[in-house]
């Protein structure tokens, strides 16, 4: 203080001029401070393109599948040599051969066994499956002759895809020269292309990379989040109800606040440990289960809906509360009837937030068994799941290359999944949002 | 300010009349709560009672394979189709040795053998019959870009060029940090190019295999380090063990496929990673020789190629029985149209092991011969 009296008062004129002179920097700051926030949004931007570019450019082929189109016979002898029509029998029966009798038909000049075998390899062992299920749905088929259209092996879809480079020597690629030959045969006269691919949206994982789907994951994610939908929101909002609008404020209350506010710090994987911990090893319930995946996520997502919830009930203005209580309303009847609907929008961010979260969530679900291989797509909550996120990093850590663009449209799917979830948070906001 | 006091308080210190509200309020509001919670845990009470469907878990490395013979037993109709977790070696066995029970696992993929303290634990808590499967082998490969240098390396000198100290060549008794920068320092026969490899993380089963395969016989090619094994083995473990931290050894995560990726773009680094990877990408890596052998199915199949691992599942006997289509899940697993030397797992990369050896593994798994470590 005492130093500022000591600097000798400064007239008018003089003030000015030292105005004028610090003008040029102090506007010099802004527009650097400016050109700084522009470059970060910029960089922000790019690194979002890049991101999208990598995974739209190598996901959006999962889309379109390579099929062959073969003139298959039902054999009876094959399928159902007893005549019968036993249900046990035509599930059971050799589909394989009549595929590779339709391939031996097709290309009637090869010859010999190992010739065979990589004739029979264009084709996917999904073949003989679609063959059983065709037959198994309608009996009266057996006999008849189909021209249908069958998944091909995937790397004949890795190479219509261009994903592999012919011209490498032979012994370097998956693919021989004579099988190229047969599959430039087969596109020649339009047997072989790639068309819409159904089975990526309607089947579970496989190892096949031109089976697998991710149908089994998307349910999973839907069970799982159902449950934590269920169970952090109503607690979550009843929770910062409570504490915002009723709790005594003391020291037990302050320690609660500062331990959800820890809580919403803490890393997922401990959650999936006290998941196993408690739902599994103490209430016996079972691994993998969308029900547990929903339990420790909603764990997970708890703090972030209760901190966002309270921060929506305080942004409520003082003056509706007063005028609720002043007109006679309880204190509950304040909360619900005037300062809940219009704190519901904050409520439903924090909800979008916390479920965005658990969407993305895999590291608690390696804990609880849900990082696993599973084949059928889950019917119930207590059902052997996975779900999308688990599903990306499980499909990019597998050798086979045509599981690359599988992982990439893993990623877009799940990329889908969060945009409908938001726009349906976002239009349950617009349409609750009250303004005053 | 003044308003929130109010609000935060007004349970205690408004009119007499609000107050019994808010208490009445509470009440409610803790009841409402534990409804919730009751209701939410109400469809839980029926504990899970037998299961219909095998339950596998454990190494990454073994669930590609596992995975495989899973779908196709599946597909056969007769019973589910099993699940298989992706939980690690160590992680697996510890679940796998929890008890007997439908909760506990039935079968643990395992990409190195249990060793005595996983089997003490297993036993202390009631498994005692495991059955081991050897189902074939993995081959660590050391691999490189197919423009790269054509590395044919020895064990030692991949110590050399990756160990933290090493001997000094001068006076091999005493350690010394890591010299080397470039391949060509290590010896004149290799390539003058900075030695840069991509691996595994200390939290991977395939490091675990590196330290011992390449490291640790590298390492103790010095007779004085191979004493110290006998004599002090938590100093040779920390000689032969530690990697060094100056950027020549590259942490590239747990995704083998990230290394492959980063090998395509960097001609001269290589990386270290299993078989099947390399095989898939042939088109644009090369493995890089041990001690002259280059690893392919033939030299890992036979043992030729010095870095190859043997792969592992254990059954839990107790479930066999219990737990339906586990013993024909088995069979399925060691059957020749599976792990025979044409079967669909070469297919995927597993290196079948030796015919007399698979032989020796079927007649374990038709009598069921109990694994001791």
């Amino acid at each position: 203080m005492n130093s500022t009296n000591d600097l000798p008062v400064k007239s008018a004129d003089e003030t000015q001029a030292l105005v004028r002179k610090s003008l040029a920097r102090r506007y010099r700051a802004e527009k650097r401070f400016r050109a700084y926030g522009a470059a970060a949004v910029l960089a922000g931007i790019g690194f979002v393109i890049f991101l999208f570019g990598t995974i739209f450019s190598q996901g959006a082929s999962v889309f379109r599948q390579s099929y062959v189109q073969l003139t298959v016979t039902y054999d009876p002898e094959v399928i159902d040599p007893s005549g019968a029509r036993n249900p046990d029998e035509l599930v059971t029966a050799d589909y394989q051969s009549i595929i590779r009798a339709a391939l031996r038909e097709r290309f009637p000049q090869v010859e010999g066994r190992p010739n065979l075998r990589e004739l029979y390899g264009v084709v996917s062992s999904a073949a003989s499956l679609e063959l059983q299920q065709r037959v198994v749905a309608d009996p009266s088929i057996i006999g008849s002759r189909e021209t249908l259209w069958v998944l091909a092996d995937d790397t004949v879809d890795m190479l219509l895809k261009d994903k592999v480079s012919r011209s490498a020597p032979e012994d370097e690629r998956r693919l021989s020269d004579q099988q190229i030959g047969w599959i430039d045969a087969l596109a020649a006269d339009d047997s072989l292309k790639l068309r819409f691919n159904a089975a990526f949206l309607s089947n579970g994982d496989s190892r096949d990379p031109e089976q697998a789907g991710v149908r089994g994951a998307l349910i999973g994610s839907a069970l799982t989040l159902l449950i934590t939908l269920l169970l952090s929101f109503p607690i979550g909002v009843g929770a910062a109800i409570y504490l915002e609008e009723f709790a005594p404020r003391n020291r037990m209350t302050d320690i609660i606040e500062v331990n959800i506010n820890n809580l919403a710090a803490v890393p997922s994987i401990v959650f999936g440990l006290l998941g196993l911990a408690m739902f599994i090893a103490l209430f016996g319930l079972p691994r993998s289960a969308p029900l547990v995946g929903g339990l420790v996520l909603s764990l997970l997502t708890l703090p972030t809906i209760i901190i966002a919830s309270r921060a929506a009930l305080k942004a409520v203005p003082p003056s509706i509360r007063e005028a609720a209580l002043g007109m006679g309303a309880s204190r509950l009847q304040m909360v619900m009837h005037h300062v809940m609907p219009l704190a519901i929008p904050g409520m439903l961010t924090g909800a979008i937030i916390g479920m965005a979260r658990a969407l993305g969530e895999s590291a608690p679900l390696l804990m609880i068994g849900m990082v696993a291989f599973i084949v059928d797509v889950p019917s119930g909550f207590v059902d052997p799941a996975t779900a999308l996120p688990v599903q990306v990093f499980l499909w990019s850590d597998l050798p086979e290359r045509g599981f690359v663009e599988r992982t990439s449209g893993a990623i877009i799917v799940l990329l889908l999944f969060l945009i409908v979830m938001n726009a349906t948070a976002v239009i349950l906001r617009n349409k609750f949002e009250k303004r005053w | 300010m003044a308003y929130e006091i109010f609000l935060k308080h007004d349970c205690h210190i408004v009119p007499n009349m609000l107050n019994g509200d808010c208490k009445q309020m509470k009440k409610t509001l803790i009841l409402a709560a534990a409804a919730t919670v009751a209701a939410s845990l109400a469809p839980i009470a029926p504990a899970q009672a037998a299961r219909d469907f095998i339950n596998v878990v454990g190494s990454s490395t073994v669930y590609p394979f596992t995975t495989t013979v899973a779908e196709q037993f599946g597909r056969q109709g007769r019973f589910k189709t099993p699940k298989v977790e992706s939980t690690g070696t160590g992680g697996g066995i510890k679940l796998f040795c929890n008890g007997v029970g439908p909760q506990h696992p039935d079968v643990v993929n395992a990409s190195r053998r249990m060793n005595a303290s996983e089997f003490d634990s297993c036993k202390k808590n009631g498994v005692t019959g495991i059955v081991e499967v050897r189902v074939g082998y993995d081959g660590l490969t050391i691999s490189e870009n197919k423009r790269g240098p054509k590395l044919d390396l020895t064990r030692k000198q991949v110590y050399l060029a990756l160990a933290k100290q090493v001997p000094d060549p001068a006076n091999p008794t005493v350690l010394i940090a890591n010299p080397y920068k470039r391949w060509s320092e290590i010896d004149k026969s290799l390539p003058n190019i900075k030695i840069e490899v991509l691996g595994p993380p200390p939290t991977s089963g395939t490091r675990d295999s590196f330290h011992e395969l390449y490291m640790e016989t590298g390492c103790r090619t010095y007779p004085w380090i191979n004493t110290l094994r006998s004599q002090d083995e938590k100093r040779f473990k920390r000689v032969c063990h530690t990697v060094r931290e100056d950027g020549a050894f590259i942490e590239a995560g747990e995704n083998d496929n990230l290394i492959v990726q980063k090998l395509e773009a960097n001609p001269n680094a290589v990386g270290i990673f299993g078989f099947s990877f390399l095989e898939e990408n042939l088109d644009k890596l090369r493995g890089s020789k041990i001690e002259g052998v280059e690893p392919t199915f033939d030299t890992i199949s036979s043992g030729k190629y010095p870095a190859s691992r043997p792969l592992f599942i254990y059954v839990k006997k107790a479930h066999i029985g219990v737990i339906p289509g586990l013993q024909e899940f088995v069979n399925e697993y060691v059957s020749e149209k599976a792990l025979g030397e044409e079967g669909y797992l070469a297919d995927r990369g597993l290196v079948p092991q030796p015919k007399t050896d698979l032989a020796k593994t079927r007649a374990d798994v038709r009598t069921l011969k109990n694994f001791a470590p």
